[in-house]
């Protein structure tokens, strides 16, 4: 049984179909990643997951659990934690506090108690505390730890999201892009991070990338996706070489020059973020 | 002495303003929406609080009844956001401000119904007493209302620092897609924000009310108070009460050495000053944007 399991989804907007018929499952323990062009309905699928859409048809399982039926708000309940591409962190509060918002769902005292600040409530915040701080060491954000988000730059502010994402202690943790906006050697930690998280706390993740080094890197699987379709699925090197992909990448006459890996610099990948939408 | 009578007075109007003023920074943080119905909100919790403990009316207990209308004035707050505003999102803001307007209105009315047009002064177990020293006259009430709110104020900071709940409230307001995903109810949180306005305008009502009288028309005060957040730079909660207890203060001040007139001018003559100068106000929060 997989700990995600996507069965015929689709999902339109107007006329336009972003995602047909997809089907795809996650495995627990394993990192995946969704690969292809602009406009190709990736980040669509990952909005259906949050439950920021509903799609036309299709059901999505995660844990057993029917996601359909839950609000955004319930879905991380279940362990499902998120990253987005645009950075949506509380712009206004330290990093310390947003990790401890990432707390939020393990919060079980009550007001009556909190105004009473009983040895439970004490522990409790002690515990959450402790948790934010493990996050903290774990990504070296130390020497950011009280400043505020808005004077941050964006490469810091990518990994704090993704600390908010870890606070949240999920099953499954989606990166929406995780490496766009970052240096060679930024996007070099985040592929160890990815590892880290994957091998040591033994969380799946489920990522949408356009950086093929990073995908090569550390996925066990690869879904490629163009105009809303599937089109192959596989270990990252099938997926680099399968001839669907890279004429959807480079077009027919790809094929005609002998292109193989249709790999992307991150510079390229910054230079398009902005027009990336979908 | 003229001088602390002066002081105290301005700081006891302040603090009723800036009460108010917290009330409008709270809606507006948290849902992105003026409520120009606070002032009135302030004149309903003050009138359920008369209905509930003048003798002529129900004559509860005096501290019965302000956790009573607190209560009451939260559930209006709540219901007010669940049962008309929910069903507004994805209108522009013009519509939910014009809303707001409308609600004082039917506010306003609803009071003249049920309490008349008649000026009406709270019974208050402190009423007409003050204290005496060196030739000052300081009333209790004065003293009162600036004691409610600092301790106010202080339980406030607590609930947003240190509660899930209000933990929940800031990380909603700041930003309401990355709540969802934290698993915060967003549109319950709102409608939490509501109540918790409804319940401090109820502690400014009943302050106002219990220093002198209330008629279904205070709510008017409500302007200043608005003046009082865009002083404050109407996204900081601090700014708020700061801008509240300038205006209180600047008022008796300038009707004690200014020319006639002038006192109901000044809080307005402030707040442009402020806008010209500093047009994010006092405690803006906004930064340049990096480019």
């Amino acid at each position: 049984m997989s700990l995600l399991q996507i069965r015929n989804v689709t999902q339109r907007f107007g006329g336009v179909v972003a995602v047909n018929d997809v089907s795809m499952h996650v495995d627990e323990g394993e990192v995946f990643a969704l690969v292809g062009p602009n406009g190709a309905g990736k980040s669509t699928i990952f909005n259906l997951l949050s439950r920021f859409y509903t799609p036309a048809g299709g059901s999505i399982t995660f844990d057993g659990h029917d996601l359909m039926k839950l609000s955004p708000d319930q879905v991380p309940s279940l362990g499902v934690a998120r990253t987005f591409q645009n950075i949506e962190l509380f712009e206004q509060a330290t990093v310390l506090q947003n990790l401890l918002v990432g707390r939020h769902r393990h919060r079980k005292t009550s007001v009556l108690a909190e105004a009473f600040f009983t040895r439970k409530v004490w522990e409790e915040e002690r515990h959450h505390r402790h948790a934010a701080e493990q996050v903290i060491d774990f990504l070296n954000l130390q020497a950011y730890r009280d400043k505020l988000i808005a004077g941050l730059p964006y490469g810091v502010r990518k990994v704090v999201e993704l600390g908010r994402a870890l606070a949240t202690e999920p099953k499954l943790l989606l990166l929406d892009e995780p490496a766009s906006g970052l240096s060679v050697e930024e996007t070099q930690d985040m592929a160890f991070w990815i590892e880290d998280i994957q091998k040591q706390m033994g969380i799946t993740v489920l990522m949408v990338e356009h950086d093929m080094g990073l995908v090569s890197a550390v996925s066990d699987r690869v879904l490629a996706l163009a105009d809303g379709k599937e089109l192959a699925t596989g270990k990252p090197s099938e997926v680099q070489s399968h001839p669907a992909v890279i004429e959807a990448y480079l077009g027919t006459s790809g094929i005609a020059k002998g292109g193989t890996a249709p790999v992307r610099s991150t510079a390229e990948d910054a230079a398009q973020k902005t027009g990336d939408v979908a | 002495m003229d001088f602390v009578q002066l002081v105290v007075s301005g700081l006891a109007n302040g603090c009723v303003y800036g009460l108010i003023a917290l009330g409008f920074v709270l809606i507006y943080k948290a849902t992105e929406a003026v409520n120009f119905a606070q002032g009135d909100f302030m004149m309903i919790g003050a009138f359920v609080c008369v209905g509930l403990t003048n003798a002529e009316y129900m004559g509860l207990s005096f501290w019965l009844a302000i956790p009573l209308a607190m209560l009451i004035m939260a559930a209006l707050g709540y219901a007010f956001d669940w049962g008309v505003l929910r069903h507004m999102s994805g209108q522009s803001q013009t519509s939910i401000v014009i809303l707001t307007i409308a609600l004082g209105f039917i506010l306003r009315f609803a009071a003249g119904t049920i309490w008349s047009h008649e000026p009406v002064s709270l019974e208050t177990p402190f009423a007409g007493q003050d204290l005496r020293f060196n030739g000052i006259v300081l009333g209790i009430d004065e003293i009162a209302i600036i004691v409610v709110t600092v301790v106010l104020t202080a339980l406030l900071f607590l609930f947003f620092s240190r509660t899930k709940l209000g933990v929940a409230m800031q990380a909603a307001s700041q930003n309401q897609l990355a709540a969802y995903y934290m698993g915060i109810p967003v549109k319950r949180i709102q409608s939490m924000v509501w109540a918790l306005s409804g319940a401090v305008a109820a502690v400014a009502g009943i302050l106002f009310a219990s220093k002198g009288a209330i008629d279904p028309s205070a709510g008017l005060l409500g302007i200043k108070a608005f003046a009082a957040a865009a002083i404050g730079g109407f996204g900081s909660l601090p700014g708020a009460l700061i801008g509240g207890l300038i205006i209180g203060l600047v008022e008796p001040f300038s009707s004690r050495y200014g020319p006639p007139g002038v006192s109901q001018i000044a809080p307005y003559a402030i707040l442009l000053l402020v806008l010209i100068f500093r047009p994010g106000g006092l405690f803006s929060q906004s930064q340049k944007k990096k480019v």
